[in-house]
């Protein structure tokens, strides 16, 4: 159903490949919540991490996934290891062949840098779990089934971005992919926040936030990520939550029945209003991290059924 | 000792012509007058003949990466590519910021490279941007130009005295025109390919930005100035309006920039990293155009080799810069063979001009001036492959492009270097 080996962006993703893998995921999560236990769609398979930037919550994920349909997970937490002695990604992607994975879950701080893996490994599958401000296809599929099942559909509905878009990878995967499935998608921020040439992506670029959520139907919230910034994109983090922080009263401005999400984790007070956030008639800030898991299960299984077929394909020779 | 060469399709950059016919070459000059008896006849057979390329602004691995590019390395593609003089850059480790490093450099430029290299030193010492070097030591010792490579001098007071001081020695001064602030850490031009790519990106402005201040500091010292590479649309009324006001300047672009798109960067390839970074498509064709009407004067390769491990790593990370000595003709003629401008105005920029602003004899096909000549095909096509480059390095953005354009002869001074 996938026709890449790989998963390194929604770029390349067909609307009908992201229809599949959705639908596929909606029934992972409908099997998650039946508390049935794990499955051997990956047995025999070994998965292995590599985070190189830290990262909690989307590598738990991953390998919850992983475990779910019974692969070998193992993570390395490169962030602190044999990069820190100066080996390059080519090096450590060498390495990684002479282990033989068949799944690669690969975080990077430099865009590009998992394209570059993807392009060295051999005879394993990649998943790009975020590089640098480029992509981070599995959240942007998370976020895309989790307005599906809220929302009953995932065409025609109205998406503002919010906040910090220049520094996000998770915006850009997200204006990809709902551009692709017909969706018109809002990019609301102060100008310093936007990247330049927003204009050219099919989006409309709102600086004033309750023009920018007016009528919309998902409120798509980022993380101000203060640590990607080398300074002065905002006067103050308290000007930054009275102009563009999610409370209750700039929300009004969006559709009665709109969404509020979050890719996580939040600062809640600069962004976002806490209480809005645990407010559980809109927020679905919760509902996105379970999808996670099951979307991420979702990419891991098409991507085994390719490197099998691939493998199948061969002559075996021992 | 006298070379005749027959039949050649003469480009002379200077009348702005070109014409069939001979041409005389006696003790490594170009001559008049009867043709001696035991003169070698080279018959040319209608190839194009025109003055060697004098390439400015090539950086060479000595002294301190040697394993990137030697003397002998570089002088060899220049050679083939139908370079007859390198001026290199100062930007090496250490710089050449000291007499003593520029006669090193010299001497072993002198004995190992087939055309002739011709230093610039830095303009500032350790290039730190913080006090002038000894630009009239320099000069004596044989500098043709003072620059600190692809670093700019941020402070405007060091900059305006060394110019001023520049100004005294006759010397001429190179910058690298991008606002540093701007550009701190950019890897792209910013739009929305960069954006997409998620790659950190300047604006063009910090060109045009660098680019008005330096002018303003010469409307103040009324010093001599080459902007190494204007490559923006932004930054050409500035260029042209401090042309019309009577300023010493002139500008360069380098041939990746006029043939290359911000778009060839594709999937990072990081071969296609440049400084400055490639631009978007008007930018690109306004530098074209810039070029074909003398508002930019020189075409250079910015010749900047670097080993496959430098550039085998994420784009950011990677090391920037492309080899050029040995393509910059068939790039170049991409601009003839698209019809933006004819192979006169082609060597007027490569040739000619650099080397009027360097105050040298060569690039011209004039009587009396020295036998630097490159023959060449215009036509004949072919694919690049890398591996046959005579650099050490071998990143060139035109592995595997189709290309048209081959040199099959290179004379420095009347002796032939190059035969293919």
């Amino acid at each position: 159903m996938l026709r890449q080996s790989h998963l390194l962006g929604i770029e390349p993703l067909a609307p009908a490949e992201i229809g599949a893998l959705l639908d596929l995921a909606d029934r992972y999560a409908d099997l998650n919540r039946s508390g049935r236990g794990h499955l051997d769609v990956l047995t025999g398979l070994t998965q292995i991490n590599m985070f190189f930037e830290n990262s909690t919550r989307t590598q738990a994920s991953f390998e919850l996934a992983g475990k779910r349909l019974g692969a070998d997970v193992m993570s390395m937490a490169m962030a602190q290891s044999s990069v820190k002695k100066g080996e390059t990604l080519i090096d450590t992607a060498l390495t990684l062949n002479a282990m033989r994975p068949d799944l690669l879950v690969v975080r990077h701080g430099q865009s590009g840098a998992v394209d570059l893996l993807a392009q060295k490994v051999t005879d394993c599958a990649v998943l790009n779990a975020g590089d640098g401000r480029h992509e981070h296809p599995t959240q942007a599929l998370l976020d895309a089934l989790t307005i599906r099942r809220r929302k009953g559909r995932l065409h025609r509905l109205s998406v503002a971005i919010c906040g910090d878009i220049a520094h996000s990878r998770v915006a850009r995967s997200n204006i990809l992919l709902l551009g692709k499935m017909e969706n018109r998608v809002r990019l609301v921020g102060p100008p310093t926040l936007i990247p330049a040439g927003a204009g050219d992506l099919g989006v409309e670029v709102y600086h004033d936030m309750r023009e920018g959520l007016r009528d919309v139907d998902v409120v798509m919230m980022l993380r101000l990520q203060k640590e990607r910034m080398d300074g002065g994109f905002i006067p103050s983090e308290r000007e930054y939550y009275h102009r563009y922080g999610l409370d209750a009263e700039k929300l009004a401005c969006a559709r009665d029945d709109a969404i509020v999400m979050h890719p996580g984790p939040m600062n809640r007070g600069v962004e976002i209003d806490g209480t809005l956030a645990d407010d559980i008639h809109r927020s679905v800030i919760g509902t996105q991290v379970e999808m996670g898991v099951a979307v991420r299960m979702a990419a891991m299984d098409l991507l085994a059924r390719n490197l099998r077929a691939a493998r199948g394909a061969r002559v075996v020779e021992v | 000792m006298a070379t005749l060469f027959r039949d050649a399709r003469l480009i002379d950059p200077e009348a702005g012509e070109e014409r069939r016919g001979d041409l005389l070459v006696q003790d490594g000059r170009i001559a008049d007058g009867p043709v001696p008896e035991d003169a070698e006849v080279i018959d040319c057979g209608g190839l194009c003949l025109a003055p060697g390329i004098v390439d400015l602004g090539v950086k060479v691995g000595e002294p301190g990466a040697r394993h990137k590019e030697s003397f002998r390395s570089a002088g060899r593609a220049a050679a083939a590519g139908g370079v007859t003089t390198i001026v290199t850059r100062a930007d090496t480790d250490p710089p050449i910021d000291t007499p003593e490093t520029l006669e090193f450099v010299a001497r072993r430029a002198a004995s190992e490279s087939p055309v002739r290299v011709l230093p610039m030193a830095a303009l500032t010492k350790r290039l730190a941007g913080r006090e002038m070097t000894e630009i009239g030591f320099l000069s004596d010792a044989g500098a043709v130009a003072f620059g600190d490579g692809l670093r700019v001098v941020e402070d405007t007071r060091v900059l305006s005295r060394a110019l001023t001081y520049a100004r005294s020695c006759g010397a001429l001064v190179v910058s690298h025109v991008q606002d540093p602030g701007l550009s701190r850490g950019a890897v792209a031009t910013s739009g929305k390919f960069a954006s997409l790519r998620g790659l950190p990106a300047a604006s063009p402005m910090a060109e045009r930005m660098a680019l008005d201040r330096d002018i303003a500091l010469l409307e103040m010292t009324g010093a001599r100035l080459h902007v190494d590479q204007i490559t923006t649309a932004r930054s050409l009324p500035a260029l042209e309006r401090a042309k019309r006001g009577g300023l010493d300047i002139t500008a360069g672009v380098s041939v990746h920039h006029l043939t290359l798109n911000e778009f060839d960067v594709g999937d990072y390839r990081t071969f296609f990293k440049l400084t400055p970074p490639l631009r978007a498509e008007d930018d690109r064709m306004a530098a074209v155009e810039a070029l074909a009407s003398g508002l930019i004067d020189v075409l250079c390769s910015m010749h900047e080799p670097q080993d496959e491990e430098s550039k085998r790593l994420p784009f950011e990370a990677a090391a920037s810069g492309a080899v050029g000595l040995q393509t910059l003709l068939p790039a170049a003629l991409r601009l003839v063979h698209a019809g933006h401008l004819d192979l006169p105005a082609l060597f007027r920029a490569l040739s000619t001009n650099p080397a009027r602003r360097l105050g040298l004899e060569c690039g011209r096909l004039t009587t009396g001036a020295p036998a630097d000549l490159v023959l060449f095909d215009p036509d004949r096509p072919f694919v690049l492959d890398r591996f046959t480059l005579k650099s050490k390095s071998l990143n060139t953005p035109f592995d595997g492009a189709r290309m048209e354009g081959v040199v099959t002869g290179t004379w420095v001074a009347g002796d032939r270097v190059h035969h293919a």
